[in-house]
């Protein structure tokens, strides 16, 4: 008999926290980014509880400053999927004006952690799905898959649950809530790999093509929209660019590249001399920051 | 596709687990230029000497920076020529030996490390009966900091002798001693120049050849019941991972605990139709026929679990409060989660000598070996023989708290082996079963003040919340227990003292007690008191006799002022005004159910 594969192995491991979670919490749902980690927790959701749909809705937090092809891929999916999709997004902030040119953290806190929030007391939802994967990040390699919320959101680093085996503890008192991680041992290897033997489609921004943008404090920023406002000496350029990460368009830098095929980024993300967070620009503050952000209440 | 090995480093605090993985990642080329521009900025910070600091690459939490140690464990991910690696570095802290349990329960080897200068600690030799015990059976002995030593091979040879002697003690499939310096990078990743007499392979070349066998796929098919898949009235599938064995269609299957035979029509992986699945597989499975399988049960093909409420087992206790013997956990084994209690405690195991030690609790850390009952008929199987459903948690049903963790050694047959702990079944044991404090509610006031009303209005919301209660009248005790009393001043004395020892009685059965009577003496009510002590509560239902009057639902007021009814309280007879009183309750102005919900606030019920 063959052996499973690395890629089966993981991919078993999150369909079956998908069903534990499924089967034991009381009200779920999938918070979806848009980005390739998002694309693959969906397939597996698919196939997870086949062939019935997935039995909870996905939810993305919408900052409003996405890249506009990652708002019409995520329309798409939701409609392919068969699954409620909610979108929620912070209307005191948009009426604030809060944006991400003038506010820096501000504008993290409270359009993404105070959206998230928000959106999870509005619905009641006691498990929320997240892509996160432990070697993004140092924190984030400490953290459990069943990562526990108390009534404020927040993480308590400190007190997390023992996790045995994979008989994972879902009890949880009224107001707490619990964020999952399927996606917890998967590397972002693994998650370009399983993309391509899954043929699971992605956002095109992944692909390297010629996309006008300005360089700005050493990150390349794509010029999405006219709310972007170049700076004295900034001059919008054509390059052949692509994205490791998506988020925010002001905040997410791309990479220049030709690999327009997912054989060239998997060829790319072996050889990379940098990890994929370093153009997230809101990780470069301190090194600390994103254990900051998730004590707070982020994802 | 290369193999994949999980393992975990521990050790004792400062043996140098996170610079030995460090080096092993920084040497291999396994970081990136980013993490390695962050490790040389953060070293000079933050380390000692200026050297590099690698143990920085690895302690992410803001505390443990602070501190210089690990606390909770965390994962790393590398790949190199041969193989991909998961490696769990665990804290060596004995307080957070829990999250190094969590780490050992993840991985299928264990590099424990030794300080060569200290040599085998007691941490050492307590990490090495926890990797034991969640069922690591490769081990490698990592003899750290050789370099502090002069890399004296005499003082290699008297560690390694301590650890053959210590590993004697745990089932091993394999065992590997190896001299290192972490920091220095001798036999990590290259052959030490310092240690020409040791010949075997540098850390890194050993992980990447052994063999770990996986017999998963032997014996007949283990499949737990995750959930129930029936998107429509014509499908309905039963899922969750294939855990041993294979299973193919046309097979014939039998589900646990029931027993019940059936023949397999369909088979998914996934989303997609098969005829045959092998374990590690998410499968659905379809049947011949209608059978009652949910979430919980087993469905097995060819081989022997138990079905049974009561087994023997070995855990370890991870929680700050200790075990209780006779307390309500949720057990969770498989997919199954059970009320169950620990009936008895062998002994525990000294994590120094092995040796067994007589108890009557278990505190964080210890290992003891226990009897479990189970509140139904679960099915499990010896941790040696199906590890998927021979471990299990256990859940502090107050706290939910992760309370312990342990595995299944073998079944037992009530009458066979089974001897209940010499436990006194408390009060405290009897409330906690029904989830409750015990309480006695004394309502007193005159007759038709509505005490009864009240009375019986608590209740019902009470057992609506799921509390257990009992209701003594004072009417209606008069026609039973206290038939033989009068209206005498005596006899009301022992009449009250009566029902305040029923409700004793009641309250040691970890009852929640309503009592409502008259009581009109303040001696008599504090007597009551004395009687039940601190589980007693009263409550004066202030109604004005003319009110009651006015009322007079039973006709009484009418009989005792035409002195057909002597001694008749507020008329003929004095009523005591409660001086200190847990609640004051005023019926004239508010409804039944309001005056509940101040009586459930007020008195915390």
């Amino acid at each position: 008999m063959a052996e499973l594969s690395h890629l089966d192995k993981l991919e078993a491991e999150a369909i079956y926290i998908m069903r534990e979670v499924a089967a034991e919490c009381e009200k779920v749902v999938m918070l979806y980014s848009i980005g390739k980690d998002s694309s693959v927790m969906l397939h597996l959701a698919k196939k997870a509880f086949y062939p019935e749909n997935p039995p909870f809705p996905l939810m993305h937090i919408d900052t409003t400053w996405k890249f506009r092809e990652m708002i019409e891929f995520r329309d798409r999916m939701a409609k392919e999927s068969g699954m409620e999709l909610i979108v929620y997004t912070n209307d005191e902030g948009v009426k604030k004006g809060i944006n991400p040119f003038d506010h820096g953290s501000i504008y993290t806190d409270v359009m993404k952690t105070q959206a998230l929030k928000q959106a999870l007391d509005k619905y009641g939802f006691t498990a929320a799905f997240g892509g996160g994967r432990r070697d993004e990040e140092k924190s984030r390699a400490k953290e459990r898959i069943f990562s526990f919320r108390n009534a404020n959101h927040a993480w308590e680093p400190k007190k997390q649950r023992p996790e045995m085996w994979k008989l994972y503890n879902s009890q949880i008192i009224k107001g707490e809530s619990i964020r999952v991680f399927p996606l917890s041992n998967w590397t972002e290897r693994d998650i370009w790999q399983y993309i391509e033997r899954e043929n699971i489609p992605i956002v095109p921004l992944y692909y390297a093509k010629e996309r006008p943008v300005v360089e700005r404090d050493g990150n390349i920023i794509m010029v999405d929209d006219d709310r972007m406002k170049l700076l004295p000496g900034e001059e919008v350029q054509m390059k052949k660019i692509r994205f490791r990460t998506l988020g925010c368009y002001p905040l997410t830098g791309g990479v220049e590249s030709s690999a327009d095929n997912l054989h060239d980024i998997i060829g790319e993300t072996l050889s990379a001399v940098s990890s994929e967070r370093t153009s997230r620009v809101i990780d470069h503050e301190e090194s600390a920051s994103m254990e900051r952000r998730k004590r707070e209440g982020y994802f | 596709m290369k193999s994949l090995l999980k393992f975990i480093t521990c050790g004792s605090v400062d043996d140098g687990k996170s610079t030995l993985i460090g080096h092993m990642l920084y040497d291999a080329k396994l970081i990136f230029a980013d993490q390695k521009r962050a490790l040389e900025m953060d070293s000079k910070i933050g380390s000692t000497g200026g050297e590099l600091d690698y143990s920085l690459l690895l302690d992410g939490l803001m505390a443990e920076r602070e501190q210089g140690i690990t606390i909770d464990v965390a994962y790393r991910y590398f790949t190199t020529e041969k193989r991909s690696f998961i490696v769990a570095d665990t804290p060596g802290h004995e307080e957070y030996t829990r999250n190094m349990a969590v780490g050992a329960s993840f991985a299928e080897l264990a590099i424990l490390l030794i300080d060569a200068s200290a040599g085998v600690m007691v941490q050492t030799k307590r990490h090495l009966r926890i990797c034991a015990l969640m069922g690591i059976r490769h081990f490698v002995f990592v003899v750290n900091k050789m370099d502090l030593t002069g890399y004296d091979k005499n003082v290699y040879d008297r560690i390694k002798r301590d650890i053959e002697e210590l590993a004697e003690d745990i089932k091993t499939e394999s065992l590997y001693i190896i001299p290192v310096s972490a920091t220095k990078g001798d036999n990590i990743t290259n052959p030490s120049e310092n240690m020409k007499w040791f010949d075997g392979s540098p850390l890194l070349s050993y992980l990447e050849e052994i063999e770990i066998e996986d017999n998963s796929g032997e014996g007949g098919f283990v499949m737990p019941v995750q959930r129930v898949c029936r998107p429509n009235y014509s499908f309905r599938g039963f899922q969750g991972q294939v855990e041993r064995g294979s299973i193919s269609t046309g097979d014939e299957i039998v589900s646990y605990p029931s027993g019940e035979k059936a023949s397999v029509k369909e088979l998914y992986i996934c989303d997609k139709k098969t005829d045959s699945a092998v374990a590690g597989q998410p499968l659905t499975i379809v049947i011949d026929r209608e059978m009652d399988i949910s979430r919980g049960c087993v469905i097995v093909s060819e081989r022997k679990v138990s079905v049974n409420n009561l087994f023997k087992g070995k855990m370890l206790w991870l929680d700050d409060e200790p075990l209780k013997m006779g307390k309500s956990y949720y057990l969770k084994v498989g997919t199954k989660k059970v009320p169950a209690s620990v009936i008895r405690i062998r002994h525990k195991v000294d994590v120094n000598t092995g040796s067994h030690i007589a108890c009557d609790t278990l505190v964080k850390n210890e290992i003891g070996v226990v009897e479990v009952m189970l509140a139904e008929k679960t099915v499990f199987a010896p941790f040696d023989d199906i590890r998927e459903i021979g471990c299990f948690i256990l859940i502090d049903s107050e706290s939910n708290m992760t309370s312990a963790c342990g595995v299944v050694e073998h079944e037992l047959r009530r009458g066979q082996n089974v001897v209940w702990q010499d436990m006194d079944v408390t009060r405290e044991l009897r409330e906690q079963k029904l989830g409750q404090q015990a309480r006695t509610v004394w309502f007193t006031g005159l007759s038709g003040a509505g005490k009864s009303t009240l009375a019986n209005a608590l209740e019902k919301r009470l057992i609506m919340m799921g509390r257990h209660t009992m209701i003594l009248d004072g009417d209606n005790v008069r026609h039973g227990l206290n038939n033989n009393l009068g209206f005498t001043d005596s006899d009301r004395s022992e009449n009250i003292r009566r029902i305040a020892e029923a409700s004793k009685l009641l309250n040691d059965a970890g009852i929640i007690v309503m009592v409502s009577c008259i009581a009109p003496y303040d001696r008599d009510r504090r007597n009551a008191k004395k009687i039940i002590g601190d589980s007693f509560r009263e409550i004066y239902v202030s109604t004005s006799i003319e009110e009651c009057e006015k009322r007079d639902v039973k006709g009484l007021y009418d009989k005792a002022r035409k002195n057909e009814i002597p001694n008749f309280t507020g008329v003929s007879s004095e009523y005591q005004i409660p001086d200190c009183a847990d609640l004051v309750i005023d019926t004239e102005s508010r409804d039944v159910e309001e005056c509940v919900d101040e009586i459930m606030d007020k008195l915390g019920l």
